[in-house]
């Protein structure tokens, strides 16, 4: 007979600057790692199937649905979450962008954005409105019917731009 | 003016707190057992396996509850906690497995075994209007019951509620009319999408119960609670941190009864949340199918509107019945209409229940009421723009007989829509004629051959559902700054923000000096809603009541502290003076009281300059408190720490609104809806793209104009989204696209090309400073308008939303027929 598949693993990541070592269910996603367990609630979801946006936070740079990625992959990563983001009391330029264009009501969605503005332009620091429109689509927003994000997105890329 | 969101830092870093982050200690969690079939009587439950697995609590169901009050709706209560005998819809709540972890939970619900005995599914309307057996065989409501002006049906044959409105003789003028025209439009079932779905978190111990949830309304939601769990309205806690979306979906009372009773079987704090699934399954709008017959004079004027509403409101009532009333009332439109009549049918089916969203009943109604005018202005060769000026109502003019007179000025909101319109409209051709060249010229024409476009407008007007009963408290501490107490839930519109500027200005503080609790009902005081785009409105005129209250007391200490009769103390640019100090510099100003009266309720209607804020359009939140003009008197903080004879106390105003004053006549206001889009259709594939959308923000007074404009853009594009991808689709019993990829919502590339947003500040509403609601308006005519624009693109009037690609291409094939 053999043994049963283990239900649990070790994980050892770093999330925002923070060393994490932690035996977790191999089935708990990286949402739940982050809001459940470490109380992080800063990560929200709803969909549950990649396609909102909202849970998105970065790993290694790169943004990740994290109701869809599984906290054991996590193991040797470096995450951001939108708690990682101010340096003490500086806001990153993108969640200062967010609020100089009014760009959220609810804010339900807020978190998700940022972290894909954040990665976009990480990777893209000079992106153009269509490399924005085409970042940002896959993050949805039921309140402010987009233009403000867009509008705060693209702020933020001349901002850093400037700097 | 616009002030920056007061909860933007927090919702930019995160640290915002919504329900669905809500602990207690000791939590446990819940999962939900859901029928699998749309109409069955329950036969066995068999928990035993669900009971005995890893973590599990207890597995609740039905008759376990005991003599829980087990059904809950505020209009019908016919909505169970869990699945009584029988089950109305595939997804309704059959049992609740309560377990340590949430994935215990659900493991355990998937061990649960339902046996049912099938009846016939009945999902959609007609079916079930024509069908003998019933979806609920028993009536729930007690003669005379009524909410609102609401009666509820008494019979239980698939009808939830019936209501007509007539006046004039409807037939007879019909039958008298030059010309006759008649739309049937079917408007689909749509679900409101908040992005924090559905949750509750409730703690019931003996004697009390405590709950965190997404309601927008918490005093609704405590009110069915006690009732339910046979406690006082006080021992009920429920609060509302920020909700993450609402629109409306979150009104009355949803998963709260789940969750209490679950703790209380539990002896333990249960959470409740919904996946986006069991979200569509708890609430979804009302579907209609509705047919409007019109009847025009010789000289295209309405003469009569006969009106058929038939709404798909699934399995059980909660609000609609309320729904499919102002339904009829925003049916006929902001027209002058001599003979009505207007029918409408709430109906059962086997479907997720509907209730409230977003225009409430509005956008169903307009959808074939201003598209009809669409199709008759083209039937008499008018255009259509002119054909509603014909017919509009004047600022004023009745809409209804009984009800507040027209309080806008549609004319000029329309004349606005067309400016935008005919400027976008200029501006492409001389971009494209400014190229010059023949080359571009060609292009253009070359990529306008597979296009066809189309543009039109639509206007609605809605009585405020918005029942006039609010309280408001602000708290002035001894440094002359506020706490604002409100119960009105903060989902987004940015009612803490739009309502402490309304307190700064009353007080003559910074708006920083304002700070707003969030809604918490054991220390909030009573609001009746958060809906119906009243709060700037009803809450904003409570706010300033609290004011005038605070203004007062300061009188009253001020006076006691000197030792003189409180007439002899008045209110003067933010201070506190004797009257003999004043009565030298001001002119004009009567006994103290008067004053104090005039400055409570006056500041919108241009109190006299002596008050400081009054005359002040812009408000005086961004300014320090006015203090200059006046070399005596004292602050409002002085008054405090004098009378309590330390730098100590507090002074607290309280502000009422009720059926009374500015509010006594119904609604408290119209809330406009006054768009215009221009679509273009890709004659290949039947995609429609919105070109330029126009809004007005028929507003009165923006109290803080970016919040407005994001209420209207907000709004609108819920409208194109329920134009053009919104459906929830029934393939017999069961919903086949109950999830985000097959239940497609605008996304940011889906977004206008062009947007123009404009204000219309007339300052003729009857909140404060001439304000009226926003948050509504802007999508009841979208859906309206994007079908007439379509309709006009491709040449055949639709009849169904949404128009997706599919069903835009068959559009075009039959127009070549
Ligand atoms: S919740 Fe992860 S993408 Fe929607
Ligand atoms: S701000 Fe509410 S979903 Fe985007």
């Amino acid at each position: 007979m053999t043994a049963p598949a283990p239900t649990s693993t070790v994980v050892r990541c770093r999330i925002n600057g923070r060393d994490v070592e932690m035996l977790v269910p191999v089935r708990l996603t990286v949402a739940e790692l982050l809001r459940d367990r470490l109380g992080l609630t800063g990560t929200k979801v709803s969909c549950e199937m990649q396609v909102c946006g909202v849970c998105t936070v970065l790993v290694d740079g790169n943004p990740v649905s994290s109701c869809a990625t599984l906290a054991c992959d996590l193991d040797g990563t470096e995450v951001l979450t939108v708690e990682g983001l101010a340096r003490g009391r500086n806001l990153h330029p993108v969640q200062e962008a967010f609020m100089d264009a009014n760009a959220l009501q609810c804010g339900f969605c807020t978190p998700g954005f940022i972290m894909m503005a954040v990665a976009l332009l990480d990777a893209h620091p000079d992106a153009d409105q269509a490399e924005v429109r085409e970042w940002m689509d896959g993050n949805l927003c039921r309140c402010t019917g987009y233009a403000p994000i867009e509008t705060a997105v693209t702020v933020a890329a001349s901002r850093m731009d400037a700097q | 003016m616009t002030s920056p969101r007061s909860d933007a830092w927090e919702k930019v870093t995160g640290r915002a707190r919504y329900a669905v982050d809500a602990v207690l200690p000791n939590m446990a969690h819940a999962a939900v057992v859901r029928s699998e079939r749309a109409h069955a009587y329950l036969t066995g439950i068999d928990r035993a396996e669900a009971e005995a697995a890893p973590g599990v609590i207890a597995v609740v169901t039905a008759e376990d509850l005991g003599d829980l009050g087990r059904r809950f709706g505020h209009i019908v209560p016919d909505h169970a906690i869990l699945a009584v005998d029988k089950v109305r819809y595939y997804g309704e709540p059959v049992a609740v497995v309560v377990a340590e972890t949430p994935h215990q939970a659900a493991d355990a619900a998937e061990l649960v075994w339902v046996d049912y005995d099938d009846l016939p599914a009945l999902t959609d309307a007609v079916t079930a209007l024509a069908s003998d057996v019933l979806i609920h065989e028993q009536s729930y409501v007690e003669p005379g019951q009524k909410f609102l002006d609401v009666a509820p049906a008494a019979s239980t044959d698939n009808i939830a509620h019936r209501n007509e409105l007539a006046w004039g003789d409807a037939e007879a003028a019909l039958a008298a009319a030059a010309t006759v025209v008649e739309t049937t439009t079917t408007f689909p079932l749509v679900y409101g999408y908040a992005m924090e779905t559905y949750n509750a978190l409730a703690d019931w111990q003996p004697g009390s119960l405590h709950v965190v949830s997404t309601a927008q309304h918490p005093l609704m939601v405590r009110r069915e609670l006690a009732r339910m769990f046979s406690l006082p309205l006080a021992a009920v806690r429920v609060e509302v941190p920020y909700i993450g979306g609402g629109y409306g979906s979150k009104s009355y009372t949803k998963l709260e009864p789940l969750a209490a009773a679950a703790s209380w079987a539990a002896g333990r704090p249960v959470k409740v949340t919904t996946d986006v699934e069991a979200a569509m399954y708890t609430t979804r709008a009302d579907g209609a199918l509705v047919t409007v017959r019109t009847g025009f004079d010789a000289d295209a004027r309405i003469c009569a509107r006969d009106i058929d509403i038939r709404f798909d409101t699934g399995a059980y009532a909660d609000n609609s019945p309320l729904v499919l009333t102002k339904s009829i009332n925003r049916s006929f439109g902001p027209y002058r209409i001599p003979n009505l009549r207007v029918r409408g049918v709430a109906a059962y089916t086997n479907t997720s229940p509907a209730s409230s969203y977003r225009g409430f009943g509005a956008p169903q109604a307009a959808l074939a009421g201003e598209l009809n005018m669409d199709m008759a202005a083209d039937r008499l060769g008018i255009d259509p723009v002119e054909l509603r000026r014909r017919n509009l109502l004047a600022p004023g003019d009745t809409i209804i007989d009984g009800k507040r007179p027209l309080d806008a000025d549609l004319a000029a909101d329309l004349d606005a829509i067309v400016f935008a319109l005919d400027q976008h409209a200029f501006e492409r051709d001389a971009a494209v004629q400014a190229g010059g060249d023949q080359h571009a010229a060609d292009q253009h024409d070359a990529v306008d051959v597979g296009i066809r476009r189309g543009r039109a407008v639509a206007v609605t007007a809605s009585d405020a559902g918005a029942s006039p009963i609010s309280t408001a408290q602000v708290r002035m501490h001894a440094d002359g700054s506020v706490t604002l107490l409100v119960s009105s839930t903060e989902m987004g519109q940015g009612s803490r923000t739009a309502l402490a500027q309304i307190a700064a200005r009353e007080l003559c503080v910074s708006i920083e000096a304002v700070a707003v609790g969030q809604s918490d009902t054991r220390f909030t005081p009573f609001e009746w809603t958060t809906g119906a785009s009243r709060t700037t409105t009803v809450v904003g005129l409570a706010v300033q009541a609290a004011c005038a209250d605070l203004w007062d007391n300061l009188r009253v200490k001020a006076a006691e502290s000197a030792g003189v009769p409180v007439d002899d103390v008045v209110v003067h640019g933010g201070r506190v003076h004797l009257a003999a100090e004043v009565s030298n510099t001001v002119s004009g100003l009567g006994a103290g009281g008067d004053v104090v009266g005039e400055h409570g309720t006056g500041l919108g209607a241009g109190a006299a300059g002596a008050l400081g804020a009054g005359e002040r359009g812009t408000g005086a939140a961004d300014a320090a408190p006015v203090v200059k003009d006046s070399g005596s008197g004292l602050t409002p903080a002085e008054v405090i720490r004098q009378w309590f004879g330390a730098d100590a106390g507090e002074v607290v105003g309280v502000g009422v609104v009720r059926r009374d004053g500015a509010t006594a006549v119904l609604p408290p206001f119209w809330e406009i809806g006054a768009v215009g889009v221009e679509v273009s259709v890709d004659v290949a594939t039947g995609e429609v793209t919105v070109e330029h959308l126009v809004t007005v923000g028929d507003v009165g007074h923006a109290v803080n104009p970016d919040l407005v404009k994001g209420q209207d853009l907000g709004a609108a594009t819920q409208g194109l989204g329920i134009a053009l991808w919104e459906e929830m689709v029934y393939d017999g019993e069961q919903l086949t696209n109950p999830n985000l990829v097959e239940y497609r919502v605008p996304r940011l590339r889906d977004t206008p090309r062009r947007i123009t947003s404009v204000l219309a500040e007339r300052g003729d509403g009857a909140g404060p400073y001439g304000a009226k609601g926003a948050g509504e308006g802007a999508l009841n005519p979208v859906p309206a308008a994007v079908a007439a624009a379509v309709g006009r693109a491709v040449g055949v009037w639709p009849t169904e939303l949404p128009l997706t690609p599919p069903r835009v291409w068959s559009l075009l094939q039959q127009a070549q027929q």
